[in-house]
Protein backbone atom coordinates (compact mmCIF):
# COMPACT_ATOMS: atom_id res chain seq x y z
CA UNK A 1 0.00 0.00 0.00
CA UNK A 2 1.09 3.28 -0.99
CA UNK A 3 2.48 5.39 2.28
CA UNK A 4 -0.55 7.36 3.76
CA UNK A 5 0.23 10.85 4.40
CA UNK A 6 -1.90 13.15 6.87
CA UNK A 7 -2.13 16.58 5.13
CA UNK A 8 -3.45 19.21 7.97
CA UNK A 9 -6.24 21.45 7.21
CA UNK A 10 -6.69 24.62 8.84
CA UNK A 11 -9.10 26.26 6.80
CA UNK A 12 -6.78 28.94 5.53
CA UNK A 13 -5.80 28.70 2.42
CA UNK A 14 -5.71 25.77 -0.54
CA UNK A 15 -3.97 22.50 -0.37
CA UNK A 16 -5.02 21.17 -3.57
CA UNK A 17 -1.02 21.61 -4.82
CA UNK A 18 0.63 20.08 -1.67
CA UNK A 19 -2.10 17.44 -1.66
CA UNK A 20 -1.17 16.62 -5.60
CA UNK A 21 2.37 16.83 -5.68
CA UNK A 22 2.57 14.81 -2.73
CA UNK A 23 0.10 12.15 -5.00
CA UNK A 24 2.44 12.70 -7.83
CA UNK A 25 5.24 11.02 -5.51
CA UNK A 26 3.07 7.81 -4.42
CA UNK A 27 2.07 8.93 -1.05
CA UNK A 28 -2.05 8.51 -0.63
CA UNK A 29 -3.17 11.17 0.96
CA UNK A 30 -6.10 12.26 3.57
CA UNK A 31 -6.94 15.91 4.04
CA UNK A 32 -8.73 16.93 7.60
CA UNK A 33 -8.34 18.85 10.71
CA UNK A 34 -9.51 16.15 13.17
CA UNK A 35 -7.19 15.82 15.82
CA UNK A 36 -8.08 11.90 16.08
CA UNK A 37 -6.42 11.11 12.56
CA UNK A 38 -3.78 13.51 13.05
CA UNK A 39 -2.69 11.83 16.20
CA UNK A 40 -2.76 8.28 14.36
CA UNK A 41 -1.44 9.51 11.28
CA UNK A 42 1.80 7.69 9.96
CA UNK A 43 3.31 10.93 8.08
CA UNK A 44 1.99 14.36 8.59
CA UNK A 45 2.21 17.71 6.22
CA UNK A 46 1.71 20.79 7.61
CA UNK A 47 1.40 23.27 4.78
CA UNK A 48 2.59 27.11 4.47
CA UNK A 49 -0.94 29.76 3.64
CA UNK A 50 -2.20 32.62 5.81
CA UNK A 51 -1.57 34.25 8.93
CA UNK A 52 0.62 33.13 11.45
CA UNK A 53 -2.11 34.76 14.52
CA UNK A 54 -5.39 32.82 12.81
CA UNK A 55 -3.48 30.09 12.32
CA UNK A 56 -2.47 29.20 15.98
CA UNK A 57 -5.71 30.60 16.97
CA UNK A 58 -7.31 27.31 15.09
CA UNK A 59 -4.67 24.97 15.74
CA UNK A 60 -4.93 25.91 19.88
CA UNK A 61 -9.42 26.00 19.56
CA UNK A 62 -9.42 22.75 17.21
CA UNK A 63 -7.16 20.65 19.64
CA UNK A 64 -5.04 19.67 16.50
CA UNK A 65 -1.94 21.25 18.18
CA UNK A 66 -2.06 19.00 21.12
CA UNK A 67 -2.55 16.09 18.75
CA UNK A 68 0.54 17.37 16.70
CA UNK A 69 2.66 17.77 19.80
CA UNK A 70 1.07 13.92 20.77
CA UNK A 71 2.35 12.83 16.91
CA UNK A 72 5.75 14.34 16.95
CA UNK A 73 6.66 13.00 20.11
CA UNK A 74 5.91 9.99 18.46
CA UNK A 75 8.23 10.29 15.92
CA UNK A 76 6.07 10.66 13.17
CA UNK A 77 7.64 11.80 10.07
CA UNK A 78 6.78 15.62 10.09
CA UNK A 79 7.10 18.30 7.09
CA UNK A 80 6.30 21.68 7.83
CA UNK A 81 6.12 24.04 4.66
CA UNK A 82 6.47 27.45 4.72
CA UNK A 83 4.24 29.07 7.78
CA UNK A 84 3.89 25.67 8.90
CA UNK A 85 7.55 25.80 9.12
CA UNK A 86 6.87 29.19 11.00
CA UNK A 87 4.05 27.37 13.34
CA UNK A 88 6.38 25.08 14.70
CA UNK A 89 8.64 27.58 16.20
CA UNK A 90 8.38 29.18 20.05
CA UNK A 91 7.59 32.69 18.20
CA UNK A 92 6.24 34.72 15.31
CA UNK A 93 6.20 38.53 14.87
CA UNK A 94 3.40 38.24 12.72
CA UNK A 95 0.60 39.44 14.77
CA UNK A 96 -0.02 43.30 14.73
CA UNK A 97 1.08 43.63 17.96
CA UNK A 98 4.25 42.31 18.12
CA UNK A 99 4.82 38.60 18.76
CA UNK A 100 2.24 35.76 18.75
CA UNK A 101 3.22 32.28 20.25
CA UNK A 102 4.11 29.41 18.43
CA UNK A 103 4.00 25.91 18.92
CA UNK A 104 6.88 25.38 20.24
CA UNK A 105 8.25 21.94 19.07
CA UNK A 106 11.49 23.89 18.19
CA UNK A 107 13.86 26.56 19.67
CA UNK A 108 14.09 29.62 18.00
CA UNK A 109 11.65 32.49 16.49
CA UNK A 110 10.00 33.88 13.27
CA UNK A 111 11.31 37.26 12.08
CA UNK A 112 10.16 39.55 8.90
CA UNK A 113 12.17 40.67 6.58
CA UNK A 114 13.48 43.85 6.41
CA UNK A 115 12.77 45.32 3.20
CA UNK A 116 14.31 48.47 3.33
CA UNK A 117 17.37 47.78 0.85
CA UNK A 118 15.80 44.49 -1.25
CA UNK A 119 12.04 44.05 -2.23
CA UNK A 120 9.92 42.37 0.35
CA UNK A 121 8.26 39.93 0.08
CA UNK A 122 10.68 37.60 -1.22
CA UNK A 123 9.34 35.85 -3.94
CA UNK A 124 10.92 33.45 -6.53
CA UNK A 125 13.44 31.36 -7.04
CA UNK A 126 16.46 31.03 -4.83
CA UNK A 127 19.09 28.80 -3.68
CA UNK A 128 19.74 25.98 -1.29
CA UNK A 129 22.78 25.86 0.34
CA UNK A 130 22.99 22.39 2.20
CA UNK A 131 25.06 22.40 5.50
CA UNK A 132 26.78 19.68 6.57
CA UNK A 133 23.72 18.21 8.16
CA UNK A 134 21.96 18.99 5.45
CA UNK A 135 23.49 16.68 2.94
CA UNK A 136 22.73 13.74 5.01
CA UNK A 137 19.17 14.69 5.40
CA UNK A 138 17.29 12.33 3.73
CA UNK A 139 14.98 15.26 2.33
CA UNK A 140 17.96 16.31 0.38
CA UNK A 141 18.74 13.01 -1.25
CA UNK A 142 19.47 13.84 -4.39
CA UNK A 143 19.02 17.54 -4.07
CA UNK A 144 22.56 18.92 -5.08
CA UNK A 145 23.75 22.21 -3.17
CA UNK A 146 22.88 25.25 -4.48
CA UNK A 147 20.03 23.81 -6.53
CA UNK A 148 17.07 26.56 -7.12
CA UNK A 149 13.47 26.11 -4.78
CA UNK A 150 10.15 28.42 -4.75
CA UNK A 151 10.15 30.78 -2.03
CA UNK A 152 7.14 33.10 -1.49
CA UNK A 153 7.38 34.94 1.82
CA UNK A 154 7.90 37.75 4.16
CA UNK A 155 8.77 36.47 7.31
CA UNK A 156 11.94 33.47 7.60
CA UNK A 157 13.63 31.78 10.62
CA UNK A 158 15.49 33.94 13.18
CA UNK A 159 19.08 33.56 13.90
CA UNK A 160 18.00 32.25 17.59
CA UNK A 161 17.56 28.64 15.61
CA UNK A 162 20.26 26.25 16.75
CA UNK A 163 22.48 26.09 14.45
CA UNK A 164 22.95 22.29 14.63
CA UNK A 165 19.09 21.56 13.44
CA UNK A 166 19.85 23.50 10.23
CA UNK A 167 20.04 21.81 7.08
CA UNK A 168 19.98 24.60 4.39
CA UNK A 169 20.59 28.22 4.57
CA UNK A 170 19.18 30.95 1.95
CA UNK A 171 20.34 34.15 1.24
CA UNK A 172 18.68 37.13 0.72
CA UNK A 173 17.87 40.09 3.19
CA UNK A 174 19.53 38.38 5.56
CA UNK A 175 21.04 34.92 5.43
CA UNK A 176 18.34 32.59 6.71
CA UNK A 177 17.72 28.80 7.86
CA UNK A 178 15.53 27.69 4.51
CA UNK A 179 15.74 23.85 5.79
CA UNK A 180 15.78 22.47 9.65
CA UNK A 181 16.18 18.72 10.28
CA UNK A 182 16.07 17.59 13.90
CA UNK A 183 18.28 14.53 12.97
CA UNK A 184 15.83 12.10 13.61
CA UNK A 185 11.55 12.51 11.55
CA UNK A 186 11.13 16.42 12.05
CA UNK A 187 11.55 18.72 8.67
CA UNK A 188 10.39 21.77 8.18
CA UNK A 189 11.03 24.17 5.23
CA UNK A 190 10.42 27.95 4.00
CA UNK A 191 9.97 27.23 0.27
CA UNK A 192 7.23 26.09 -1.51
CA UNK A 193 8.48 22.01 -2.52
CA UNK A 194 5.02 21.57 -4.41
CA UNK A 195 5.81 24.87 -6.62
CA UNK A 196 9.62 23.98 -6.94
CA UNK A 197 9.23 21.91 -10.08
CA UNK A 198 11.44 18.57 -10.15
CA UNK A 199 13.51 19.80 -7.21
CA UNK A 200 10.33 20.06 -5.49
CA UNK A 201 9.37 16.49 -6.40
CA UNK A 202 12.57 15.34 -5.45
CA UNK A 203 12.42 16.61 -1.95
CA UNK A 204 8.67 15.52 -1.31
CA UNK A 205 9.36 12.00 -2.67
CA UNK A 206 12.80 11.68 -0.22
CA UNK A 207 9.80 12.89 2.52
CA UNK A 208 7.01 10.39 1.26
CA UNK A 209 9.71 7.29 1.35
CA UNK A 210 10.44 8.18 4.92
CA UNK A 211 6.50 7.35 5.46
CA UNK A 212 6.26 3.50 6.35
CA UNK A 213 3.56 2.03 4.21
CA UNK A 214 0.31 1.32 4.96
CA UNK A 215 -1.10 -2.07 6.28
CA UNK A 216 -0.16 -5.49 4.87
CA UNK B 1 20.94 34.57 -5.28
CA UNK B 2 17.38 35.18 -5.84
CA UNK B 3 17.18 34.36 -9.26
CA UNK B 4 15.37 36.75 -11.88
CA UNK B 5 12.15 35.16 -13.58
CA UNK B 6 11.25 34.00 -16.77
CA UNK B 7 7.43 33.80 -16.99
CA UNK B 8 5.06 32.77 -19.85
CA UNK B 9 1.93 34.47 -20.57
CA UNK B 10 -1.49 32.74 -22.21
CA UNK B 11 -4.40 34.88 -22.84
CA UNK B 12 -7.31 32.44 -23.16
CA UNK B 13 -10.61 32.88 -24.52
CA UNK B 14 -13.24 30.76 -23.19
CA UNK B 15 -11.02 28.14 -22.00
CA UNK B 16 -8.55 28.53 -24.95
CA UNK B 17 -5.67 30.29 -25.82
CA UNK B 18 -5.73 32.57 -27.88
CA UNK B 19 -2.98 33.85 -30.23
CA UNK B 20 -1.05 31.81 -32.16
CA UNK B 21 0.34 28.57 -30.90
CA UNK B 22 3.36 26.81 -32.61
CA UNK B 23 3.76 23.64 -30.79
CA UNK B 24 3.80 20.17 -32.49
CA UNK B 25 4.14 18.23 -29.92
CA UNK B 26 0.62 19.40 -28.04
CA UNK B 27 -2.40 17.20 -28.67
CA UNK B 28 -3.82 20.04 -28.64
CA UNK B 29 -2.56 23.57 -28.62
CA UNK B 30 -5.58 25.58 -27.23
CA UNK B 31 -5.55 23.84 -24.38
CA UNK B 32 -3.90 26.24 -22.09
CA UNK B 33 -2.92 24.05 -18.81
CA UNK B 34 -1.55 21.24 -21.48
CA UNK B 35 0.19 24.23 -22.94
CA UNK B 36 1.50 25.62 -19.56
CA UNK B 37 2.98 22.01 -18.72
CA UNK B 38 5.41 22.32 -21.45
CA UNK B 39 6.79 25.72 -20.46
CA UNK B 40 7.04 23.85 -17.01
CA UNK B 41 8.91 21.10 -18.52
CA UNK B 42 11.38 23.90 -20.38
CA UNK B 43 12.08 25.91 -17.84
CA UNK B 44 9.27 28.95 -17.38
CA UNK B 45 9.45 30.17 -13.45
CA UNK B 46 5.52 31.06 -13.43
CA UNK B 47 2.91 30.69 -16.05
CA UNK B 48 0.23 33.71 -16.47
CA UNK B 49 -3.46 32.95 -17.62
CA UNK B 50 -4.81 36.09 -18.22
CA UNK B 51 -8.73 35.18 -19.58
CA UNK B 52 -10.20 38.09 -21.74
CA UNK B 53 -13.25 36.18 -22.29
CA UNK B 54 -16.07 38.25 -22.06
CA UNK B 55 -18.82 36.00 -21.51
CA UNK B 56 -21.13 36.30 -18.63
CA UNK B 57 -20.18 32.39 -17.13
CA UNK B 58 -16.33 33.96 -17.33
CA UNK B 59 -16.02 32.91 -14.13
CA UNK B 60 -17.13 29.31 -14.01
CA UNK B 61 -15.12 29.07 -17.14
CA UNK B 62 -11.60 30.60 -15.17
CA UNK B 63 -12.67 28.37 -12.13
CA UNK B 64 -12.26 25.47 -14.16
CA UNK B 65 -8.70 26.72 -15.54
CA UNK B 66 -7.58 27.86 -12.57
CA UNK B 67 -8.13 24.02 -10.73
CA UNK B 68 -7.03 22.46 -13.87
CA UNK B 69 -3.89 24.16 -13.92
CA UNK B 70 -3.39 23.07 -9.98
CA UNK B 71 -3.61 19.69 -10.66
CA UNK B 72 -0.96 19.56 -13.32
CA UNK B 73 1.55 22.52 -12.87
CA UNK B 74 4.42 21.99 -10.35
CA UNK B 75 5.51 25.61 -10.80
CA UNK B 76 3.51 29.07 -9.17
CA UNK B 77 0.73 30.61 -11.55
CA UNK B 78 -1.26 33.15 -11.47
CA UNK B 79 -4.98 33.78 -12.67
CA UNK B 80 -5.71 37.26 -14.14
CA UNK B 81 -9.54 38.49 -15.41
CA UNK B 82 -12.98 36.54 -15.12
CA UNK B 83 -13.37 38.54 -11.56
CA UNK B 84 -14.35 41.35 -10.41
CA UNK B 85 -14.77 41.57 -6.65
CA UNK B 86 -13.28 39.51 -3.33
CA UNK B 87 -15.85 36.45 -4.04
CA UNK B 88 -14.26 36.20 -7.36
CA UNK B 89 -10.75 36.61 -6.04
CA UNK B 90 -11.51 34.03 -3.59
CA UNK B 91 -13.09 31.73 -6.00
CA UNK B 92 -9.60 31.67 -8.39
CA UNK B 93 -7.36 31.42 -4.87
CA UNK B 94 -9.50 28.38 -3.39
CA UNK B 95 -9.38 27.02 -7.43
CA UNK B 96 -5.60 26.79 -6.27
CA UNK B 97 -4.55 29.94 -8.24
CA UNK B 98 -0.80 30.88 -6.38
CA UNK B 99 -1.54 34.55 -7.18
CA UNK B 100 -4.68 36.54 -8.97
CA UNK B 101 -3.77 39.41 -11.04
CA UNK B 102 -6.01 42.75 -10.87
CA UNK B 103 -6.17 45.49 -13.82
CA UNK B 104 -9.55 47.29 -13.98
CA UNK B 105 -11.36 45.98 -10.96
CA UNK B 106 -8.39 47.32 -9.06
CA UNK B 107 -8.63 50.50 -10.57
CA UNK B 108 -12.35 51.01 -9.97
CA UNK B 109 -12.19 49.93 -6.32
CA UNK B 110 -8.95 50.30 -4.99
CA UNK B 111 -9.63 49.32 -1.84
CA UNK B 112 -10.01 45.65 -3.75
CA UNK B 113 -6.35 45.51 -3.04
CA UNK B 114 -6.33 45.99 0.27
CA UNK B 115 -8.82 43.20 0.86
CA UNK B 116 -7.23 41.16 -1.60
CA UNK B 117 -3.78 41.38 0.34
CA UNK B 118 -5.44 41.02 3.82
CA UNK B 119 -7.03 38.06 2.78
CA UNK B 120 -4.80 35.97 0.54
CA UNK B 121 -1.34 37.92 1.63
CA UNK B 122 0.37 40.27 -0.41
CA UNK B 123 2.79 37.53 -2.31
CA UNK B 124 -0.93 36.77 -4.05
CA UNK B 125 -1.63 39.97 -5.44
CA UNK B 126 -0.62 41.31 -8.86
CA UNK B 127 -1.77 44.38 -9.84
CA UNK B 128 -1.26 44.64 -13.77
CA UNK B 129 -0.97 48.03 -15.28
CA UNK B 130 -1.11 48.44 -18.89
CA UNK B 131 0.35 51.91 -19.15
CA UNK B 132 0.37 54.05 -22.70
CA UNK B 133 2.98 57.21 -23.40
CA UNK B 134 1.14 60.55 -22.61
CA UNK B 135 2.60 63.52 -25.23
CA UNK B 136 4.48 64.46 -22.04
CA UNK B 137 8.22 62.95 -21.85
CA UNK B 138 8.63 60.21 -19.82
CA UNK B 139 4.64 60.50 -18.87
CA UNK B 140 2.63 57.08 -19.33
CA UNK B 141 -1.18 57.06 -18.34
CA UNK B 142 -2.81 53.59 -17.22
CA UNK B 143 -5.30 52.05 -19.09
CA UNK B 144 -8.02 49.49 -18.52
CA UNK B 145 -10.87 47.33 -19.60
CA UNK B 146 -8.00 45.46 -21.95
CA UNK B 147 -5.58 48.73 -22.91
CA UNK B 148 -9.83 50.24 -24.37
CA UNK B 149 -10.61 52.64 -21.61
CA UNK B 150 -7.80 55.75 -20.27
CA UNK B 151 -8.38 56.11 -16.76
CA UNK B 152 -6.79 59.63 -16.18
CA UNK B 153 -3.87 57.82 -13.50
CA UNK B 154 -0.03 58.37 -14.14
CA UNK B 155 0.84 54.71 -14.45
CA UNK B 156 4.16 55.36 -12.12
CA UNK B 157 1.71 56.94 -9.05
CA UNK B 158 -1.14 54.33 -9.71
CA UNK B 159 1.99 51.20 -9.21
CA UNK B 160 3.10 53.32 -5.86
CA UNK B 161 -0.27 53.67 -4.84
CA UNK B 162 -0.82 49.77 -5.30
CA UNK B 163 2.32 49.02 -3.50
CA UNK B 164 0.71 51.07 -0.93
CA UNK B 165 -2.29 48.93 -0.74
CA UNK B 166 -0.40 45.49 -0.26
CA UNK B 167 0.04 44.57 -4.02
CA UNK B 168 2.74 42.17 -3.38
CA UNK B 169 3.95 42.82 -7.46
CA UNK B 170 3.17 44.87 -10.53
CA UNK B 171 2.79 43.66 -13.77
CA UNK B 172 3.78 46.34 -16.01
CA UNK B 173 2.48 46.38 -19.50
CA UNK B 174 3.94 49.04 -22.20
CA UNK B 175 0.80 49.48 -24.07
CA UNK B 176 3.01 51.18 -26.89
CA UNK B 177 5.37 48.11 -27.30
CA UNK B 178 3.14 45.44 -26.90
CA UNK B 179 3.00 43.34 -29.97
CA UNK B 180 5.76 45.30 -31.93
CA UNK B 181 8.79 42.96 -31.01
CA UNK B 182 10.69 46.30 -30.79
CA UNK B 183 11.81 45.55 -27.35
CA UNK B 184 10.41 46.35 -23.65
CA UNK B 185 9.79 50.25 -22.83
CA UNK B 186 12.37 50.55 -20.50
CA UNK B 187 12.41 54.07 -19.50
CA UNK B 188 8.69 52.53 -18.15
CA UNK B 189 9.96 49.52 -16.71
CA UNK B 190 12.80 51.54 -14.75
CA UNK B 191 10.40 54.44 -12.91
CA UNK B 192 8.51 51.85 -11.95
CA UNK B 193 10.82 49.52 -11.12
CA UNK B 194 12.46 52.46 -9.18
CA UNK B 195 9.07 54.01 -7.61
CA UNK B 196 7.68 50.85 -5.89
CA UNK B 197 9.35 48.81 -3.14
CA UNK B 198 8.01 45.57 -4.48
CA UNK B 199 8.80 43.71 -7.32
CA UNK B 200 8.44 44.30 -11.26
CA UNK B 201 7.50 41.94 -13.89
CA UNK B 202 8.35 43.57 -17.40
CA UNK B 203 5.70 43.28 -20.29
CA UNK B 204 5.15 43.89 -23.49
CA UNK B 205 7.42 44.25 -26.29
CA UNK B 206 10.02 40.91 -26.67
CA UNK B 207 11.62 40.05 -30.11
CA UNK B 208 14.96 39.11 -29.21
CA UNK B 209 17.22 37.69 -26.53
CA UNK B 210 18.62 41.11 -25.97
CA UNK B 211 15.13 42.32 -25.08
CA UNK B 212 15.20 39.53 -22.35
CA UNK B 213 18.24 40.94 -20.80
CA UNK B 214 17.84 44.29 -21.27
CA UNK B 215 14.12 44.27 -19.08
CA UNK B 216 16.08 43.39 -16.51
CA UNK B 217 19.77 44.98 -16.42
CA UNK B 218 18.61 48.14 -17.96
CA UNK B 219 14.66 48.25 -16.34
CA UNK B 220 15.80 46.83 -13.52
CA UNK B 221 12.87 44.71 -13.64
CA UNK B 222 12.81 41.62 -11.21
CA UNK B 223 10.88 39.42 -13.81
CA UNK B 224 9.91 39.53 -17.76
CA UNK B 225 7.28 38.23 -19.22
CA UNK B 226 6.21 37.17 -22.85
CA UNK B 227 3.87 35.31 -24.85
CA UNK B 228 4.10 35.11 -28.73
CA UNK B 229 8.24 35.04 -28.85
CA UNK B 230 7.40 31.20 -26.52
CA UNK B 231 4.12 30.48 -28.44
CA UNK B 232 5.63 30.64 -32.25
CA UNK B 233 8.49 29.07 -30.81
CA UNK B 234 10.78 31.80 -31.93
CA UNK B 235 12.87 30.47 -28.70
CA UNK B 236 12.67 28.16 -25.94
CA UNK B 237 12.22 29.46 -22.12
CA UNK B 238 15.71 27.75 -21.55
CA UNK B 239 17.42 29.57 -24.67
CA UNK B 240 16.19 32.59 -23.19
CA UNK B 241 17.42 31.96 -20.04
CA UNK B 242 21.33 31.03 -20.93
CA UNK B 243 21.35 33.76 -23.08
CA UNK B 244 20.50 35.84 -19.81
CA UNK B 245 23.10 33.78 -17.70
CA UNK B 246 25.49 34.55 -20.14
CA UNK B 247 24.55 38.04 -19.63
CA UNK B 248 25.62 38.07 -16.43
CA UNK B 249 21.96 37.60 -14.69
CA UNK B 250 21.27 34.95 -12.11
CA UNK B 251 18.22 32.75 -13.51
CA UNK B 252 17.60 28.54 -12.76
CA UNK B 253 18.79 26.41 -15.11
CA UNK B 254 18.74 23.22 -12.75
CA UNK B 255 15.43 21.73 -14.02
Amino acid sequence: MAPRIVLIDYHKGNLLSVARSLSDVGAEVTITDEPDKIRAAAGLVLPGVGSFEDAMGFLHESGVAEALADALARKVPFLGICLGEHLIMEYGDESAGGYCAGMGMVRGSVRKLDGSALKVPHVGWNQLELTESGRRCPLFAGVEDGAHVYFTHSHALDDDVDEGIVAAYTSYTRRFASAIWDGSALFAVQFHPEKSSTVGLRILKNFVSLVPGGRP
Amino acid sequence: MLTKRVIVCMDVNDGRVVKGVNFVDLRDAGDPVELAEVYDREGADEVVFLDITATSDERATTIDLASHAAERLRIPYTVGGGFHDIEGARAMIAAGADKISLCTAAVRDPELITLASRAFGSQAVIVAIDAKRTGAADSWEAYIRGGRTPTGLDAVGWAQEAARRGAGEILLTSMDRDGTQDGFDIALTRAVARAVPIPVIASGGVGTLEHFAEGIIDGEADAVLAASVFHFGTFSVRQVKEYMAGQGIPVRLDF
